[in-house]
């Protein structure tokens, strides 16, 4: 659900550029999907971002290329929802892909989601608010052996407890 | 469940001369020494070798007294066959070869034998007890010379026919090749199944080639990286129940599972130490992971800190040292230190990550998964780091664990999945020797990984 948002915000940003010299079309902004409750776990998903991703074999939120800026922004917006949403808590699960053996994986999903943990946490957040769990490469969300699935799976997931 | 994991079993030798020879300790030198003491010369052959020329086995059905005997005296030389057949260092005879009757007489007719290239016979017959016992009754001839090499009986029940076809395929490995076998063995893995993002991880069982499978836990949580205790029917494992994932230990007796120590981050890949006392595990931190040796009476140590990750231990047969798998340097490479934590030294040096080291039962040798950009390999050196080889390489490959003789590994293989729906993917378990020949499958009822292979049954 995630994936698509920002491949619908993407497009709309292109059509903007393509046309930026005709006159503006105006069209309507999608409300925020009908039956999502604020503050809950669907809340976070679809509003607020529900994971950051990761460099192969690296657990640092900074990584190449836009994944810095979209991570940071991701994490900004968690906590300043966690901020909002004082009686959620969350677990961040950190997850690898599958080319790397088994219980480094776990380790290294580990530091992931402590990696996350961190940031939230210097941004104001309660420790006390957020548990981690490693699944290791244990639970893709991406099902294919390739790079773009691999970069999927290299992620650190919040979700509400 | 306790039937096949602790059946009794009798053993006794059939004549004086062979006695003897059963009598005589296990020689666990140099294989050259064991060979000229312990086997005939016709039959010695260099185990460290790769085998172009196996030895010539025949093995006719066991006699039997009729009824449920005549079908055990089928399947036992079945098992015996398959097992001596995939080890690789035998090569069964086609019975539709054999010449004359198989009826165990007191000699057999060693010409009709030499005629069809035999280098050892099997013979064996199977008498009722009454009730559901059995007395199986076996030999081993050197056909050359014409001379017995082995006899001896067991009883036991019907229903531990299977261990019986063990422990005989056994006896024959180590008077032929003058080592301990690995037949009378089991391998504790995972099963898995389902779609990949919501997979099912069992903890499993079965005997070496296959057969007996049991599911052991139920897949209510994830279950990963069984290894067996050296003497007790005891697993450590990683177990995901109750969303705590951290290790425990699991009674194969009574089914029950308990939490290993009380550590507050996630506690991972487990070994036993060779006494059994205690256990070498991982335990997460925000930084990475550090390694704690863990008393099954209670205590724990730290014998790592180095801010990076620190995981998959393994003792040294020994006791004395332990090696381990570090990303301290930048990428996973292997780290020997000494059992209290000191004297650290890296021992891989090749190209691409290393990981998951595990010390041949014999000391000479670690085993160890090899990443590289594209491909896994499975591969042994010696514990300085000295005389890598890659046995195997593939898309995907890792985990090796050692047969208690220390010839043959067994690993598991994943393939690529092809879609973007995993369909594909599969994980199998996968055994080869450490000359890197005889690479074989284990066929599994499911999708298997993380294998670990029991010591010799008691």
């Amino acid at each position: 659900m995630n994936i698509q948002i920002l491949g619908a915000f993407a497009a709309v940003a292109l059509l903007a550029a393509c046309s930026s010299s005709e006159t503006p079309k105006t069209e309507p902004v999608a409300a925020p999907v009908k039956g999502i409750v604020p503050g809950s776990q669907e809340d976070l998903v679809a509003n607020v971002g529900d994971r950051v991703f990761f460099d192969f074999d690296k657990s640092t939120v900074k990584g190449t290329g836009a994944k810095t800026a979209a991570n940071m922004s991701t994490l900004d917006k968690q906590a300043a929802w966690l901020a909002q949403w004082k009686q959620n808590n969350v677990q961040i699960a950190g997850n690898a892909d599958e080319r790397g053996t088994s219980e480094y994986n776990i380790a290294l999903g580990a530091k992931r989601a402590n990696a996350a943990r961190s940031y939230l946490v210097a941004k104001g957040v309660a420790a006390t608010r957020i548990s981690t769990i490693s699944f290791g490469k244990d639970r893709p969300v991406a099902l294919g052996s390739n790079d773009e699935a691999w970069s999927q799976n290299r992620n650190a997931i919040t979700s509400v407890r | 469940m306790t039937d096949f994991l602790s059946a009794p079993i009798r053993r006794r030798g059939l004549v004086a001369a062979s006695t003897s020879l059963l009598a005589a300790p296990a020689l666990w030198t140099r294989p050259a020494l064991a060979q000229a003491a312990n086997a005939p010369g016709s039959a010695v052959i260099d185990v460290d070798r790769a085998r172009t020329d196996p030895i010539p086995v025949a093995i006719p059905v066991f006699v039997g007294s009729g009824g449920d005997t005549d079908r055990l005296g089928r399947d036992i030389a079945g098992v015996i066959t398959n097992n001596l057949a995939r080890c690789g260092l035998f090569r069964a005879i086609d019975p539709a070869a054999f010449i004359g009757k198989t009826d165990n007489a007191p000699s057999p007719n060693f010409q009709n034998w030499k005629a069809i290239g035999a280098q050892a016979l099997v013979t064996g017959k199977i008498d009722s007890q009454g009730g559901d016992k059995v007395r199986v009754e076996f030999r081993l001839w050197d056909v050359l010379p014409g001379l017995q090499i082995q006899g001896t009986a067991y009883t036991t029940t019907l229903s531990n026919w299977r261990r019986i076809a063990h422990i005989i395929s056994d006896v024959i490995y180590e008077r032929m090749l003058g080592e301990k076998g690995y037949f009378d063995t089991r391998v504790v893995y995972i099963a898995g199944s389902g779609p990949r993002d919501r997979r099912v991880k069992r903890l499993s069982i079965m005997d070496q080639d296959g057969e007996n499978n049991r599911f052991l836990t139920d897949g209510g949580f994830l279950a990963l990286t069984p290894r067996f205790h050296p003497t007790r029917d005891q697993i450590a494992f990683m177990s995901y129940v109750n969303d705590k994932p951290r290790v425990y230990l699991f009674d194969l007796g009574t089914g029950r599972q308990q939490m290993l120590g009380n550590f507050p981050g996630i506690t991972l890949s487990p070994r036993f130490a060779p006494d059994g006392n205690s256990v070498i595990m991982a335990q997460t931190t925000n930084s990475g992971s550090d390694i704690y040796l863990v008393g099954l009476g209670g205590g724990a140590r730290r014998l790592t800190d180095s801010g990076a990750i620190d995981v998959s231990p393994c003792f040294s047969p020994d006791g004395t040292q332990i090696v381990f798998n570090s990303d301290r340097g930048g990428d996973q490479q292997l780290y020997v230190m000494d059992a209290s934590g000191g004297s650290t030294k890296r021992i891989s040096f090749g190209r691409g990550r290393y990981a998951t080291p595990v010390w041949s039962p014999r000391g000479d040798l670690i085993a160890f998964t090899r990443q590289s950009s594209d491909t896994f390999a499975i591969g042994i050196m010696r514990p300085d780091g000295s005389g890598e080889r890659i046995l195997s390489e593939s898309f995907f490959c890792e985990g090796p664990t050692w047969a208690p003789n220390g010839r043959v590994l067994m690993f598991y293989r994943e393939t690529a999945a092809r879609d973007s729906r995993g369909n594909g993917f599969s994980s199998r378990l996968v055994s080869i020797d450490i000359a890197g020949f005889n690479e074989r499958a284990i066929a599994t009822p499911t999708d298997a990984s993380d294998p670990a292979w029991s010591p010799l049954l008691q």
